[in-house]
């Protein structure tokens, strides 16, 4: 073997390695022998941290010297729900400082859920040369002016997509430091933003790009002005419109309808703000070439949602609001035959009463109606257990379900029972499930289910469910593929999180508030567990003021080969050695 | 525990409860009101868009995002206090409600009132004609620029009104779109015979962008 690896020259080998990409497939490779380690390190181009505190910078370029992608992830999901306090961490700062040294080469960042400041962009836009992708997902920290600082200086950005972000929005006038030389635009995403940006200089840098795919853009762009930039680029693939209101006018319409119809590439359409549903035929035109549509921000009732989406028959990923009703979903169910991924969101989740005739039917219509359907997000009101195993049936093929019954503890609402069976039809009959999000009335039943059937489950998603330890231990132990736990509001304590300490060095991350984990027993595991870090979150003050039995408002677990970090707020403290401690400068191999 | 829903859920109920449904809507989710169901003969057509009275709790969340997740706010009408970060929504979608304003629509001479959303309307005459699609045996007449509405079958001129924000019975049309939606507290369709003491109204400075109808 050996011999063999010696036989072939590294240039070979690296041309062979070339063609894999994947990274699951590139640390196989990598362990293969020592060669074959050294080899594949120098050429591995694209690296995905999920935990940014995982690894520290320095360990990165340290095993990878040529790299020009990397994606980073920094919050715990659930900072999307507010969750995680403001000043949690999560910083790119020292992970851009790293790069400008050793990566002058870089191409492509993608961030998500990470404080990323103006310093930081404007670091970005000056050092790396050949910038080409910034993708800021979920993101905050910055304004508008480290965006004029990217569009001024990266003379060949590709893309720039800033998808949910949190951005201080000073002015639009960031968008005019594109310079007039600069053509090589292919994906814009501003969605976000809030401002109004120049529309002249939105004109001009969509009509000089001729790469420009994908453009989606904010609110404030009005219906008005839409026509003249699609007719600028009518090559898009993906458009994002802003408000979709004007006054009823016929040469508005009629001139939009045109723009859009010239669109022949179009896949995709988002956007929807603020619909006025006299302006939807001009999209009619673009239906049946649809893959994606996004109505999650479309206020318009199913009627109307039920004359576009009849139209649609290749859609494959439709999100939308409950207006939809089941009605509406029923009317999918017959139109969209190719349907693979549908989100359903509440068009009024605090109220108190169902203000939409959409129930669990329209999951089942739906479940029935698409082949294809393998991945569900769904926000309803009432659920039953027969619901539940219907579409189990009818539907094994999901690989992720997250189900968000709004009211928690809701029980069926046919038997009044749990929806332990329900859930559990899901687990057991989707043997390729690899996300799953669970509500309503559940007990432990529910997690000894999950346990059992649930091997390929990667994520899971918790809230509102459980009598005891029990459900924890249940998941811990059963779960074999486990990397993602996140738990809120369930009566899960010490014990099963002590017994199964090992099985979270297999997982990337544990997140648990408003649970029974005792400040005790964060304080063991943290000592037992010099692999993982085991943050308590408590904005109540520090634990020790407090008997150790008390239950810690947070806990954050992560493995990390990079030891406890260092940049961590008032709030949080790390577990671990003789007592817990907050390192000073820990010097970071 | 959501026990509030729990006895209107068997299906008994849902039929023999008194909703407030439009003529030719079938039940729907529990927990709705809906209109009177049509055995009343006032010729009233079916209308595409729904009548709910909601609770009051829609009008109070735009700048809530924040308040609601610190648990804090106590909201007038929704009685539930927030859980913090439930349901899991992110900030960007908590708004979607559509922002509805609901004002009673009275007929001289009819038993009963509906309810129009204002905010589903651009223009006088977008709203002029979902009246005409309420009360259908009305058609909308202009006559000398003022905005009329007819009953063929009887004869009578109604006059469109509504009473503004001081609790003045006003002409229908005078002042533009947006500023009439936001001090519009209820309509009334006025017997012209009554409405003899409101002034002509002058032209509006918009152009009517409307075609004129006639008897």
């Amino acid at each position: 073997m050996l011999r063999m690896a010696n036989s072939f020259p590294e240039e070979v080998l690296e041309h062979v390695f070339s063609f894999i990409q994947s990274d699951k497939d590139r640390n196989s490779i990598s362990m293969v022998c020592k060669s074959w380690y050294e080899i594949e390190r120098w050429c591995r181009r694209r690296i995905f941290v999920g935990n940014c505190y995982a690894v520290s910078p320095r360990m990165v370029i340290r095993r990878f010297p040529e790299v020009r992608s990397i994606e980073l992830k920094g919050k715990p999901h659930f900072a999307d729900f507010n969750l995680v306090p403001e000043g949690w961490g999560g910083y790119v700062q020292p992970w851009i400082v790293a790069m400008i040294g050793a990566y002058p080469l870089l191409e492509e960042i993608r961030l998500k859920r990470m404080v990323v400041t103006d310093d930081s962009l404007e670091l970005i836009a000056k050092s790396f040369k050949n910038f080409k992708v910034l993708v800021l997902s979920s993101c905050e920290g910055f304004s508008t002016d480290g965006l004029a600082a990217i569009a001024a200086n990266c003379r060949n950005l590709r893309e720039l997509d800033l998808r949910e972000s949190e951005v201080d929005d000073l002015s639009g006038h960031w968008l005019s430091h594109f310079p007039d030389t600069y053509t090589s635009l292919v994906s814009l995403n501003i969605a976000c933003l809030v401002s109004e940006v120049s529309f002249s200089a939105l004109e001009r840098l969509v009509g000089r790009c001729p790469n420009l795919r994908s453009l989606r853009l904010n609110r404030a762009v009005p219906l008005e002005r839409l026509a003249n930039l699609l007719r600028r680029a009518p090559q898009l693939v993906e458009l994002g419109t802003g408000a979709y209101s004007a006054e009823l006018r016929p040469d508005v319409f009629s001139n939009l309808a045109g723009a859009l119809s010239d669109c022949k590439e179009l896949k995709s359409l988002s956007g929807f703000w603020d619909v006025v549903p006299a302006y939807l035929p001009a999209v009619y035109s673009t239906c049946p070439g649809l893959t994606t549509l996004n109505l999650s921000y479309a206020t318009i009732q199913s009627p109307d949602l039920i004359k576009l989406v009849s139209q649609c028959q290749n859609l494959q990923c439709l999100w939308v609001l409950d207006y939809i009703e089941d009605v509406g979903l029923d009317a999918l169910a017959a139109s969209c035959k190719d349907l693979r991924e549908l989100r359903v969101f509440p068009s009024d989740p605090f109220g108190m009463e169902p203000n939409v005739a959409l129930t669990e039917q329209g999951l089942v219509s739906v479940s029935e109606g698409c082949p294809k359907l393998h991945s569900v997000l769904y926000f309803c009101r009432q659920m039953s257990n027969a619901a539940l195993l219907t579409i189990a049936r009818n539907q094994p093929n999901f690989t992720c379900f997250r189900l968000c019954i709004i009211e928690p503890h809701t029980p069926d609402y046919l038997t009044r029972q749990p929806l332990d069976v329900g859930f559990g039809a899901i687990v057991e009959h989707c043997k390729d499930l690899r996300r799953l999000s669970v509500s309503g009335l559940l007990t432990d039943r529910v997690f000894e289910y999950i346990g059992t059937h649930g091997k390929k489950l990667e994520m899971l998603s918790l809230a509102f469910a459980g009598d005891s330890d029990l459900g924890l231990h249940h998941v811990l132990s059963g779960c074999e593929n486990l990397r993602k736990l996140e738990i809120r509001d369930c009566p899960f304590g010490d014990k099963a999180l002590l017994a199964n300490a090992a099985k979270l060095e297999t997982m990337r991350s544990l997140w648990m508030s408003s649970c029974s984990v005792s400040y005790g027993a964060c304080k063991l595991l943290g000592q037992k567990m010099p692999r993982l870090n085991v943050e308590v979150i408590d904005e109540r003050g520090h634990p020790d003021t407090r008997p150790e039995s008390c239950p810690v408002e947070k806990l954050y677990i992560y493995r990390s080969v990079a030891g406890p970090r260092s940049d961590m707020p008032g709030f949080v403290w790390t577990m671990g050695g003789d007592s817990d401690f907050k390192p000073h400068k820990l010097n970071i191999i | 525990m959501s026990s509030e829903n729990g006895k209107l859920d068997s299906p008994e109920s849902e039929d023999t409860k008194l909703t407030l449904g439009l003529p030719g809507e079938s039940s729907k989710a529990a927990g709705t009101k809906r209109g009177f169901s049509g055995t009343i003969d006032l010729n009233l057509g079916s209308s595409r868009y729904h009548q709910e009275d909601h609770h009051g709790n829609y009008d109070d969340h735009h700048d809530d995002g924040a308040n609601i997740d610190l648990g804090m706010a106590a909201k007038p009408s929704a009685a539930k206090a927030q859980v913090v970060g439930w349901p899991p929504v992110r900030v960007s979608r908590r708004n979607t409600k559509r922002s509805c304003k609901y004002v009673k629509v009275a007929v001289d001479g009819a038993p009963y009132l509906r309810k129009v959303d204002l905010q589903m309307y651009n223009t006088y005459h977008q709203l002029l004609t979902a009246l005409e699609d309420m009360f259908s045996c009305f058609t909308i007449r202009n006559y000398l620029n003022e905005r009329k509405m007819m009953d063929p079958v009887n004869g009578m001129e109604y006059v469109p009104t509504y009473e503004d924000k001081d609790g003045d019975w006003m002409l229908v049309g005078d002042v533009p779109w947006k500023m009439f939606v936001e001090s519009c507290k209820r309509l009334r369709l006025m017997k012209s015979s009554e409405a003899i003491g409101l002034a002509p109204c002058t032209p509006p400075k918009r152009t009517s962008t409307t075609p004129k109808k006639h008897l």
